[in-house]
C-alpha cells in the first residue's frame, strides 16, 4: 500500500528550527512503521536518524510519536497507522538528531530509585530467596518495563517540569518496593515522597495509555501514593 | 524550538485539561471578586454602582460560564478523589470521564436554561 510519510527532521548542525519532510514508500499493511523509517533511510534518505535495535518490542529502542501519540516504531503496524502517518521525536526531551533524543534526565530518575534489588541478608543457605506466586503477583505488572520512554514522554507533567521522576521511574521502583525479597522499599518511598516524586502526578493518564507493555502505570503510581498515604 | 503537533491525549488529558482551565477560571472569578468587595470602602453608593455592570447581559452570560466551571471543577474533583483511593475506578477512568461528562449536562443544561431567562428578563 501506498503510505504518505511525514516526518519531524531537526539537524543541530545545519538547521536553526526543526521541519517537516514528507516521503512517499510502498509497504505491506502488515510491515510495521520501523520498516517504514528503514525503506526511507535505506532506499531514500540515509541522513534520517532514529534508534531501533532489537526490532521486536524487546529492547524498547524506538519509542516515537506517531500520529501524535507515542508508540514503538517496531510495534505499530502500517496497516493501524493508516496510509498516512506523521512521525516526530519524543516530547519533554531535547532533540538530538531527527527521532532521536537526549534521555540523560529519564535515566538519571531511572538510577535515583535505586533500580536492583537491595537486601543485606544472606540468602538461604544453598537455595534461592523463595517467593509464593501471591506475593509475585502484586508487582507482576511493573516488571515487564522495557524501559521505552513512552509514559514519561507523554506526560504533559514532564513536558514542563524537568525535575519530575517521571512515570517509568515510579514503575520501577514499584516494582521493587512490592517485593517481598526486597528491603529497600522504605528508602525508594522517600525518594518517591518528594514534590517532585509521586506526588506531582495529576493522573493524566497518557502513560497507562502510551505503554507498549501495557503496564497500568498510572495504576502503580496511585499504589505508591497510597502506600506513603496510609503508612506515615 | 518547535516540537512538532500537540499530543493527541485521550479522555485522561482531556479531563485534565479541562480541570485546570476551569480551575483557572473560577481562581479568575475569586480575585475579581475580592476587588469588587474592597469597592465597599468607598461607600455603599460606590458599590452600588459597581453591582449595575454585575447587572448587565455581558456578565450574566460569563456568570454562565462560572457555573459552568464550578460544576465540571466540583465533579471532576470527585472522579480524581475516588481515583486516588480505589484501584478500581483507575481501571475505569475511562468510563468515569463520560459519567463526569453526563453528570454535568445534567447539572448544566436546567441551571444554564434558568439563568438565561432570568438574564434575558
Ligand atoms: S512503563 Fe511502559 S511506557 Fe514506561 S518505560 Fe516502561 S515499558 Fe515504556
Ligand atoms: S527496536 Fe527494540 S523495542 Fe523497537
Amino acid at each position: 500500500m501506498r503510505v504518505d510519510v511525514r516526518i519531524l527532521r531537526y539537524n543541530p548542525e545545519v538547521d536553526t528550527k526543526p521541519h517537516y519532510e514528507n516521503y512517499v514508500v510502498d509497504q505491506e499493511p502488515t510491515d510495521k512503521v520501523l520498516d517504514v523509517l528503514n525503506t526511507i533511510k535505506w532506499y531514500q534518505d540515509g541522513t534520517l536518524s532514529y534508534r531501533r535495535s532489537c526490532a521486536h518490542g524487546v529492547c524498547g529502542s524506538d519509542a516515537m510519536r506517531i500520529n501524535g501519540r507515542n508508540a514503538l516504531a517496531c510495534k505499530l503496524l502500517v496497516q493501524d497507522a493508516g496510509s498516512s502517518i506523521t512521525i516526530e521525536p519524543l516530547l519533554g526531551f531535547d532533540v538530538v538528531k531527527d527521532l532521536i533524543v537526549d534521555m540523560e534526565d529519564f535515566w538519571d530518575g531511572y538510577k535515583s530509585i535505586q533500580p536492583f534489588l537491595i537486601n543485606n541478608d544472606p540468602p538461604p543457605s544453598g537455595r534461592e530467596r523463595i517467593q509464593t506466586p501471591e506475593e509475585r503477583e502484586i508487582f507482576d505488572d511493573t516488571t515487564k518495563c522495557i524501559m521505552c520512554a513512552a509514559c514519561t514522554t507523554a506526560c504533559p507533567i514532564t513536558w514542563t517540569n524537568p525535575d519530575f521522576i517521571g512515570p517509568a521511574a515510579i514503575v520501577n521502583a514499584h516494582r521493587f518496593i512490592y517485593d517481598s525479597r526486597d528491603k529497600g522499599g522504605e528508602e525508594r518511598l522517600e525518594i518517591l515522597n518528594d514534590r517532585n516524586g509521586v506526588w506531582r502526578c495529576r493522573t493524566v493518564f497518557n502513560c497507562t495509555d502510551a505503554c507498549p507493555r501495557g503496564i497500568k502505570v498510572t495504576r502503580a503510581i496511585e499504589q505508591v501514593k497510597r502506600t506513603l498515604l496510609y503508612n506515615s | 524550538m518547535t516540537i512538532g503537533n500537540i499530543y493527541r491525549g485521550r479522555e485522561g488529558m482531556v479531563s485534565w485539561a479541562l480541570h485546570r482551565i476551569t480551575g483557572l477560571g473560577v481562581l479568575l472569578f475569586l480575585l475579581i471578586h475580592i476587588a469588587d468587595i474592597y469597592i465597599v470602602r468607598y461607600g455603599a453608593e460606590a458599590f452600588d454602582d459597581l453591582l449595575i455592570i454585575y447587572k448587565g447581559l455581558p456578565f450574566r452570560i460569563l456568570e454562565i460560564g462560572l457555573v459552568a466551571s464550578v460544576y465540571f471543577h466540583a465533579i471532576n474533583g470527585l472522579r480524581v478523589i475516588i481515583i486516588d483511593f480505589w484501584d478500581g475506578a483507575v481501571d475505569r477512568q475511562r468510563e468515569l470521564f463520560w459519567a463526569v461528562v453526563v453528570l454535568f449536562t445534567v447539572m448544566f443544561v436546567p441551571t444554564a436554561i434558568l439563568m438565561l431567562i432570568a438574564a434575558f428578563d
